[in-house]
């Protein structure tokens, strides 16, 4: 939309949508949410929400708890089948394909789109085989081959300086900000193409968070990112676009530059300002 | 300085320094084409300083935006804070130099008398080249943060202001001799008063690097040389 | 009296009560190690593990119903612990939220505190009386429906205190479900589940009920588990009860070794349990 009508936008179910969002760079959506109802049982947690990813760009999504920021990542990939009552209604597409198909093999969309937890959560087992782990089951490598795969989710990761004298040592051995480096890594291991980040910083220390910030701009060179953040600092320094959410609704997505110097929706400004009542 | 472990942030303050040294180099060019259209009463020369501002205009939005979506997006702190701070203070100063460049050129197109000082111009010429040499030397003080630089720059204003002052007296002294001579003179006036502003401006750019390297503001009493307020004219009744 | 006053003095009473009541309850217990260990090393001897059960009024030891129970015990813990793990498994990870879960849980609570000398009745109508005869292969039976509800239930209970997080991050990764188990929560849960089957073994080891009607006992050395077998609870009962002194002082013996393995295990048991703390 090029026009905004302000009284609408004062408090509108239709979410805003900056014009400059999509169309600088000509990017391409390689996540597309449409018009997904999201259920805890009867509880209608997400109220059809209509969200881009774009290619090899980093999506933030900010807004207060319960919003039902994390309930999105969550259903990207399908991660919510693991519990009974919880069921998503609506079209997620992926490369153009509707992940919500009943029909959907879960492992395989898993694979294509692997997650990052609030908690490091390090596999009780060593750092090798934390990340070789994953690639084993979909790859047959040799020995060398595997060997040169763990190193390079390492590297990338920015944690090989740190742990290649101590590979074979547990995986929970590590400091929090290392653990959550080695859960990326392994995410990265088996070679998805989207990164879901669900508040990935929210339990580490100032330094820990400017390292994976840091990582999370060396990805997006090569993945399509989204990332769930209370901080919303931290939402203004690594992404492209923000989506803010609010009880359930996607209230404004746009450039992160716009969204952070001059949202349209008051809530936004609110909430970005810290004026929320 | 060691780097941020966050690099996109020392792109952005690398991004705000190169420009802002861009917009310095602008700014000098302005100057000395200004003051050479104004040598020559080269009207080519002046419409081309004239059209030349908006580049430097332009600059100082890019510097303004760039530095508000850095203060928005990487959250600034200390020397960061007011390093960002001081690229928005010393493009407005530039930007206002730029603006006073483009105020001599304008009147190089109005200037319709043949009066002509050879004093004046040399004394104009003069302080031209001490406020360029004074905003070659802040820009440089800038750029490698050079505190001693920035207070040499900020002490040298006295100079700029007696040449000033003796400019005054003469063109004073004309426009008495011959009431034709009025027009063009307060238009000269104009151009050293524009002159003088500019160097003021240096010393508010080294007034900012000091606040940048230091933390805090330049507080010495500054040596004041510009007595053109307070000059009576001798007027015979 | 002020109200902080008031206060203190009932925080002192009540302080004072728990500490009597902790060294009642601890006293007790000091007194019966006390006893067993006085009577029981007393008795002990290097024949104890090497020679079988005597006739009353002569020498001998305990080695057939020490073998026994090893027997039984390693049986009962090889039908047991499988059953356990697998429908501790199906309660935590596939059907944590079914309904069948909780009404097993809810038979597993019940069998957990059903009285063994139950048990012992049970498996003596069901193998018992259809084979005709006590056999050891009944006793390990009895036991290891003794040993069954101990290990699905610390099993779930270990399975579900692996943090869901574990679990998604896991599945997130693609993982199938069986990798997700066999990998990532078994690892998690090991110590816990090897904690179990430990106290399982530990809550077996001192059983008598339920080898009263099953295994009976056995005056001599025998492997044969379809047979009679010895075990040293049974045997304690057994000589504890009788007249003769020599039985009685085997008897104190037989308890202190019961007690020991009982407390080696224990012992496993929590530094196992500290190890995964720790982790």
């Amino acid at each position: 939309m090029t026009s905004i009508d302000v009284s609408s936008s004062m408090r509108s179910t239709t979410p805003i949508v900056g014009s400059q969002a999509g169309t600088a760079g000509n990017l391409d959506e390689k996540v597309s949410v449409r018009g997904v109802d999201f259920y805890y049982g009867d509880n209608r947690a997400l109220k059809s929400i209509s969200v881009p990813l774009y290619d090899r760009r980093v999506t933030a999504f900010i807004g207060p708890s319960g919003c039902g920021k994390s309930t999105l990542l969550r259903i990207l990939n399908r991660i919510y089948d693991l519990y009974p009552n919880q069921r998503a209604e609506g079209e997620v597409l992926l490369d153009g394909e509707n992940i919500l198909n009943p029909g959907q093999d879960l492992n395989l969309l898993r694979a294509r789109v692997g997650m990052v937890f609030q908690k490091p959560t390090p596999f009780p087992m060593s750092i090798y085989e934390n990340i070789a782990f994953g690639i084993r089951l979909y790859e047959s490598l040799s020995k060398a081959d595997l060997d040169g795969r763990v190193e390079s989710a390492l590297k990338r990761a920015a944690l090989w300086n740190e742990v290649k004298d101590k590979l074979s040592q547990n995986g929970l051995s590590l400091s929090g900000g290392q653990q959550q480096r080695l859960c990326i890594a392994r995410t990265v291991a088996v070679r998805p193409e989207v990164i879901l980040l669900d508040e990935p910083c929210s339990a580490l220390d100032p330094i820990s968070t400017a390292k994976i910030e840091e990582l999370i701009d060396e990805l997006k060179s090569d993945y399509t990112i989204a990332i769930v953040t209370h901080n919303m600092q931290q939402a203004a320094r690594v992404s492209d676009r923000t989506a803010f959410m609010y009880l359930g609704e996607l209230v404004e997505f746009d450039t992160t530059s716009k969204m952070f110097t001059s949202p349209v929706d008051q809530r936004t400004q609110d909430y970005i300002t810290g004026r929320f009542g | 300085m060691v780097d941020h472990t966050h690099k996109a942030f020392d792109t952005d303050l690398q991004d705000l320094g190169r420009m802002v040294a861009e917009m310095g180099g602008l700014a000098e060019q302005q100057i000395s084409d200004a003051a050479d259209a104004l040598d020559r009463r080269d009207l080519a020369a002046a419409q081309r300083v004239i059209a030349g501002d908006a580049r430097i205009d332009a600059l100082q939005r890019e510097v303004e935006d760039n530095a508000i979506l850095t203060i928005a997006r990487r959250q600034p702190m200390a020397v960061d804070l007011r390093e960002v701070v001081g690229a928005l203070r010393i493009s407005n100063d530039l930007e206002r130099i730029g603006d006073l460049a483009k105020n001599i050129a304008k009147r190089v197109v109005v200037l319709d008398s043949e009066f002509r000082s050879q004093q004046v111009m040399r004394g104009v010429q003069h302080m031209t080249e001490l406020v360029l040499s004074q905003i070659k030397d802040v820009l440089d003080a800038y750029a490698r943060r050079d505190l001693q630089k920035a207070v040499a720059v900020w002490r040298a204003d006295e100079e700029v202001d007696s040449v000033n002052n003796s400019l005054f007296r003469e063109l004073l002294t004309y426009m008495m001799e011959d009431p034709r001579n009025i027009g063009i003179c307060i238009h000269l006036l104009f151009c050293a008063k524009n002159i003088e502003r500019m160097g003021d401006h240096a010393t508010n750019i080294a007034e900012t690097v000091y606040y940048m390297i230091e933390g805090k503001a330049l507080t010495d009493e500054r040596p004041k040389g510009d007595t053109t307020s307070s000059t009576m004219v001798p007027f015979d009744a | 009296m002020t109200l902080y006053a008031r206060r203190r003095a009932a925080n002192g009473i009540v302080m004072s009560l728990s500490l009597g009541a902790t060294v009642v309850g601890l006293g007790w217990l000091v007194l019966v190690l006390g006893a067993l260990l006085w009577n029981g090393f007393g008795s002990l001897s290097l024949a104890v593990f090497t020679e079988m059960t005597p006739p009353p009024g002569a020498q001998g030891g305990l080695l057939n119903p020490i073998i026994g129970s090893l027997m039984m015990s390693a049986v009962a813990v090889a039908i047991g612990t499988p059953i356990g793990i697998l429908a501790g498994t199906y309660m935590a990870e596939y059907g944590r939220y079914s309904y069948l879960t909780s009404v097993v849980r809810f038979i597993n609570d019940i069998l957990l505190s059903a009285p063994s000398i139950v048990i012992g009745l049970f498996i003596y109508e069901v193998v018992v009386r259809p084979l005709g005869h006590f056999s050891g292969i009944a006793g390990s039976l009895a036991l290891a429906v003794l040993v069954i509800p101990v290990v699905v239930r610390t099993t779930e209970d270990m399975l579900l205190t692996v943090p869901r997080e574990l679990r998604e991050a896991a599945t997130a990764l693609g993982l199938p479900r069986s990798h997700v188990i066999a990998n990532v929560s078994y690892r998690a849960a090991r110590a816990g589940i090897i904690t179990g089957i430990l106290l399982a073994i530990a809550r077996i080891s001192g059983e008598t009920a339920p080898l009263l009607f099953t295994a009976l006992n056995n005056q001599f050395f025998s492997t044969d588990m379809t047979a009679p077998l010895s075990s040293l609870p049974v045997v304690i009962f057994q000589f504890a009860m009788s007249p003769y002194p020599d039985w009685q002082k085997l008897a104190w013996a037989g308890a202190l070794i019961i007690t020991f393995a009982v407390l080696a295990l224990s012992i496993s048991a929590r530094a196992l349990a500290a190890t995964r703390n720790t982790q």
